[in-house]
């Protein structure tokens, strides 16, 4: 309770203070919306938590306790987004015996609203992942795969917008090189692009031509690369981009305790995430929008 | 109109002049998942069932292992890679032939590929899980006897236990040179087509195998290793592999 009274007043004062700067400078006024998104990547099948006996992760994850969670969240603010940045599939026997079917399901019911695909959801085939579709409540953005000619032609969209309290929030999915890394029998004639060019043109026409408030990329193209650091990553679309506020990530595993502040091809600020695997973490980053005239998002200040 | 009307109306025109909305502030962190949550009973009911199922059938007792088996235990060979690559071989060789009215001439399977010991005691559906959880399947791949030569080559410089079916017998001499290798007991014919049942990563070059291509023809089984071995140890009371001469490095 008291902490709920604390987070009240602590929006309040940030009202306040947003208003008094508009006041002076527009003489409009403002309301704060705040849209909350929420994520996860890599769950890899962890659907019970790590038991006690656990050498790394004792007693961490599970999607009961995930969706408690997020349950508790969406009641703070009901203007909340759910995203998974892929390799739902594979790792424990509930992937082996029952092939995504529970995965899908229970992000059902935990209302994810849109997740992109990883490698390991080719993991039975891309005819494996076709058969889960039924189950998935939820939509799949993928930009830079290529499903015209496989069985998941329409069920994969570049890109889903969605509105919530008159915020129009763009998502776009990113997907990793297939070639190598997934048996070409699995992903049969999915043609992967590069994701740099697809994802500037994504910006471009999220921002642009559909005038989203807010632009997520949704990836599972891997963090960076150290020992490769040309290899297309996170890092490098967020600085070859513009006009992206998020990339949510994947693949790589990378543990962030905290959002990366990275800057884009035109010196803004775009925040990189990924919150390791498993689903021992959940993200959560919030924005909060101002409507008013002539006021840039330049000014954005950024708490992580 | 009422004043009430007209600040309605100056309202309205108010969200029209100011229809902008920038982003002021981002906060973002991440929340541990632990045990402090509270579990959602909805969830947690409705996954119980099949936790239940999984656990009831993994835990099914489907062979014996009169001892514990790692992959660490043998030099060129080991006992548990020795009865992976011959439950390949044996399991795979019906379909294939059934398919083609060819026969494998022997398996190739990595060292790295065995995931895990089979303890002594009850071999359950979850000891095959625990030895091979990836979904690997069987690719059968015909290839010249040259590329055989090539694979000898390379099982003598990986100096790796990398299982193989007992069909084959390499045998290396103390400079870890090929001194022998023969299939069926013959020498390796340069001119003839070899049948080698191995899993799509090796195919796909996996380890640095590159002798699978080019190569005259893939016959891919839709036959899972694990799956493989579920089946084949289902057929035996005791698993008893044991390491013998099949791949030999020669002292003096």
């Amino acid at each position: 309770m008291k902490r709920r009274h604390f987070i009240q007043k602590s929006t309040a004062a940030t009202v306040l203070a947003s208003v008094g700067g508009l006041g002076l400078q527009s003489f409009s006024p403002a309301k704060t919306k705040k849209i909350t998104i929420l994520h996860t990547n890599d769950v890899h099948s962890h659907i019970d938590p790590f038991g006690p006996e656990d050498g790394r992760n004792a007693n961490k994850g599970g999607v009961a306790r995930r969706a408690s969670l997020i349950e508790s969240i969406r009641q703070e603010n009901p203007n909340t987004l759910l995203l998974d940045a892929g390799d739902i599939f594979q790792g424990t026997p509930y992937f082996n015996y029952y092939g995504g079917e529970l995965e899908f399901k229970l992000m059902s019911m935990l209302k994810y609203d849109v997740a992109t695909i990883g490698n390991h959801d080719f993991d039975n085939g891309i005819d494996g992942l076709y058969a889960q579709i039924p189950h998935a409540k939820f939509e799949f953005v993928s930009a830079n795969y290529d499903f015209s000619n496989t069985v998941m032609d329409t069920h994969v969209n570049p890109y889903k917008i969605i509105v919530r309290d008159g915020i129009k929030i763009g998502i776009f999915g990113l997907g990793i090189q297939l070639d190598g890394l997934v048996n070409k029998d699995m992903y049969k004639e999915t043609v992967y692009h590069d994701p740099i060019e697809i994802a500037q043109d994504m910006s471009r026409i999220l921002k642009e031509e559909q005038s989203c408030d807010l632009v997520i990329c949704l990836s599972h193209i891997g963090y960076y690369y150290k020992n490769n650091p040309d290899k297309v990553s996170d890092i490098n679309v967020a600085r070859a981009t513009k006009d992206i506020d998020l990339i949510i990530g994947g693949h790589t595993h990378t543990f962030l305790p905290k959002p990366t502040i990275e800057k884009n091809s035109i010196g803004k600020n775009v925040l990189v995430n990924q919150v390791g695997c498993f689903g021992l973490y959940l993200g959560k980053v919030d924005f909060y929008f101002e409507s008013g005239k002539g006021v840039s998002a330049e000014g954005a200040s950024i708490i992580v | 109109m009422t004043i009430k009307h007209i600040l309605k109306l100056c309202l309205l025109l108010l969200i029209f002049s100011c229809a902008s909305t920038h982003i002021s502030k981002i906060e973002g962190k991440r929340i541990d998942i632990n045990d402090s949550l509270a579990t959602s009973q909805t969830i947690e009911d409705f996954i119980s069932p099949y936790r239940t199922h999984i656990n009831k059938n993994m835990d099914s007792i489907i062979s014996y292992a009169p001892k514990t088996y790692s992959k660490m235990d043998g030099d060129l060979n080991t006992a548990i890679g020795n009865l992976m690559a011959d439950a390949v071989f044996s399991e795979s060789n019906p379909v294939f032939n059934k398919r083609t009215q060819k026969n494998i001439d022997f398996t190739l399977l990595n060292h790295g590929g065995i995931r895990s010991i089979i303890s002594k005691g009850d071999v359950t559906i979850r000891s095959a899980f625990g030895v091979m959880p990836f979904e690997n399947s069987v690719v059968v791949v015909a290839i010249k006897g040259t590329q055989v030569n090539e694979m000898m080559e390379y099982l003598s410089k990986a100096k790796r236990a990398h299982p193989i079916s007992h069909q084959l017998q390499l045998t290396l001499d103390k400079n870890s040179a090929v001194s022998s290798a023969k299939v069926h007991g013959e020498p390796i014919d340069v001119n003839r087509t070899y049948y080698i049942a191995t899993n799509d990563y090796l195919y796909n070059g996996g380890d640095g195998m590159t002798f699978f291509r080019p190569n005259e023809g893939k016959y891919v089984l839709n036959y899972k290793i694990r799956d493989v071995l579920i089946d084949n140890f289902k057929k035996k009371d005791t698993l008893n592999p044991k390491i013998d001469q099949r791949f030999i490095k020669l002292e003096d």
